[in-house]
């Protein structure tokens, strides 16, 4: 069973086809590279995964289910989280407050359970407490979960954007260009962290990445993009060596 | 002399600041000047006047009269912005923000006349020494409630889940959404929120002057919006201190210049905030996002 089944997607603004009659399968616990130069349409197709655009045609199946039209934040409590290719963080909150956010959509309490502090809510947010500092504890960021979010280094806070993603439990987590802004050290250390988090929570995930290197070490499979469609797909080897990924986008030399 | 006019400050001052942060949090997550917002608050006090005059006790008045006022607050969210967002552009929600604006306060008129209503003595106001100043009891129970509402308002921010959600999505709707978080019954949750403390701020300013009407909401409602641009629209706190500030700059006002200038001293206020730091007193520095 596949947990995503894109089928046919194409996402139209105002004329201009941004994803053009997109089909891709994802398998569970795999890690799915999303290649393709700028503008081929690999953030659009997360913004559609994630709800924030509905397809302008196509189908979009998670764990057997129907989810294209549905609101973000029902798509997110069904197990889909991501990060974003420029770090959205709620600065003005604290480093722990970001991943207690981030765990919204599987915790329950309400407005009035809060503010009136009943045992169920109390109870809850202890829970959400612990669980974020584990978490934070993964990326050693728990010291510093007092911290403002804003003020955390640039590394620091591309790792508490995955972490404030893990909170929601997800089954599918899409990582829009992780690497971005890292050096090489930092990348290895990022591959290694996406490869455990794969193997200890029982994560599918779906990465957009420009560095090639980084995508071709991590992935078990790859699909490029260009112009919005899909020109190729298969192991870092086969999309390595095929001929219309080479010309349109690899290029010589790599 | 001085002392009793700060303390008078302070009492109409936590009015202000009561309705202010309803204008500030509505602004801090949708970025819209909520202009029906001081009619809310002229409806709190009505729905006041009528529990009191029903025979209620003056708390379960006060409580009624904010129950009441988080239904009217959803409601206009829902009917007057709900329909235009991410549909039209900021300044429609703008219009129709005044349009509920005179929609409510014409309402009031065809419901009770435009004339001023006096509040029943519900609670026999007395006055004792304390050293040299003379204090009002019913002043000490307006800025105990107040002082008691903001500091629940705090803590409801800082640390339920709800609160939480509201903070984060005054910094970012579109990643709130991806987490799980149900943004229009956030939205929805923060009218409510500050429409029961303009409602509160209603009860109380009926009370202690002794007479609501149907504008009432309009001069109240502007000088609580020069209050949180005071304070920095769309912080919290910064809407507490820009309205007791106000509230004692313009008490200051009377006693020591003229009371001609009183309503002046408002809105000279917000002009000069304004041109010199525009971003209020708590306020960050606007910075386009991209």
């Amino acid at each position: 069973m596949n947990i995503l089944e894109m089928t046919k997607i194409s996402e139209e603004f105002g004329g201009l086809r941004a994803v053009d009659n997109v089909s891709l399968s994802v398998l569970p616990r795999e890690i799915l590279g999303i290649i393709g130069p700028n503008g081929a349409g690999k953030t659009t197709l997360f913004n559609i995964i994630t709800g924030i655009y509905v397809p302008t045609e196509g189908q979009l199946l998670f764990k057997e289910r129907r989810i294209d039209g549905l609101a973000p934040h029902d798509i997110a409590r069904l197990g889909i989280a991501r990060t974003f290719q420029n770090i959205r963080l709620f600065g003005k909150l604290s480093v722990l407050d970001n991943v207690r956010v981030g765990r919204y959509g599987v915790t329950r309490s309400g407005f009035w359970s809060g503010l009136l502090r009943l045992p169920g809510g109390r109870r809850e947010e202890k829970e959400t407490e612990l669980r974020a500092i584990e978490l934070l504890e993964l990326v050693g960021l728990a010291d510093k979960r007092h911290e403002y979010a804003q003020y955390l280094a640039y590394g620091e806070q591309r790792r508490l954007e995955i972490v404030r993603a893990l909170a929601l439990d997800p089954s599918l987590l899409l990582l829009d260009e992780p690497g971005a802004g890292m050096n090489a050290g930092e990348k290895e250390e990022l591959m290694a962290f996406v490869r455990s988090i794969r193997d200890q929570l029982e994560l599918t995930i779906i990465l957009v990445e420009h560095d090639m290197n980084l995508v071709m070490n991590i992935c078990e499979r790859i699909a490029v993009l260009n112009y919005g469609r899909k020109i190729a797909e298969g192991t870092p080897a086969q999309v390595k060596n095929d001929e219309q990924v080479i010309q349109s986008y690899l290029g010589a030399g790599v | 002399m001085f002392w009793e006019q700060l303390l008078n400050g302070l009492t109409l001052g936590s009015s202000y600041a009561l309705i202010a942060l309803g204008y500030t949090m509505v602004y801090g997550i949708i970025q819209l000047i909520n202009f029906a917002h001081g009619e809310v608050y002229m409806f709190g006090a009505f729905v006041g006047l009528f529990l009191v005059t029903a025979g209620a006790n003056i708390f379960v008045a006060l409580l009624g009269a904010m129950a009441f006022c988080m239904l009217l607050g959803m409601l206009i969210e829902r009917v007057a912005y709900r329909p235009l967002r991410g549909k039209s552009t900021r300044l429609s929600a703008l219009i129709s923000a005044i349009g509920v604006s005179i929609f409510l306060s014409t309402l009031m008129v065809l419901y009770r006349g435009p004339n001023t209503t006096r509040y029943p003595a519900v609670l026999g106001d007395s006055t004792f020494q304390l050293g040299s100043l003379q204090v009002s009891t019913l002043q000490i129970i307006i800025l105990v409630i107040a002082a008691l509402l903001m500091v629940v308002l705090e803590l409801a921010i800082k640390k339920t889940r709800v609160g939480k959600a509201m903070r984060a999505c005054s910094q970012d709707l579109e990643a709130s959404k991806l987490m799980g978080v149900n943004v229009n019954r956030i939205i929805s949750l923060t009218f409510a929120t500050g429409s029961a403390l303009a409602a509160a701020g209603g009860v109380m300013v009926g009370i202690y002057y002794n007479a609501v009407w149907p504008y009432m909401g309009t001069m109240a409602g502007l000088k609580a919006f020069a209050a949180a641009v005071l304070g920095g629209i769309g912080s919290v706190p910064g809407a507490m201190i820009g309205g007791l500030s106000l509230g004692v700059l313009e008490i200051m006002g009377i006693a020591y210049l003229s009371s001609s200038y009183k309503d002046a001293i408002a809105f000279a206020i917000l002009i000069l905030v304004l041109i010199i730091r525009p971003q209020g007193l708590l306020g960050q520095k606007l910075s386009k996002k991209v």
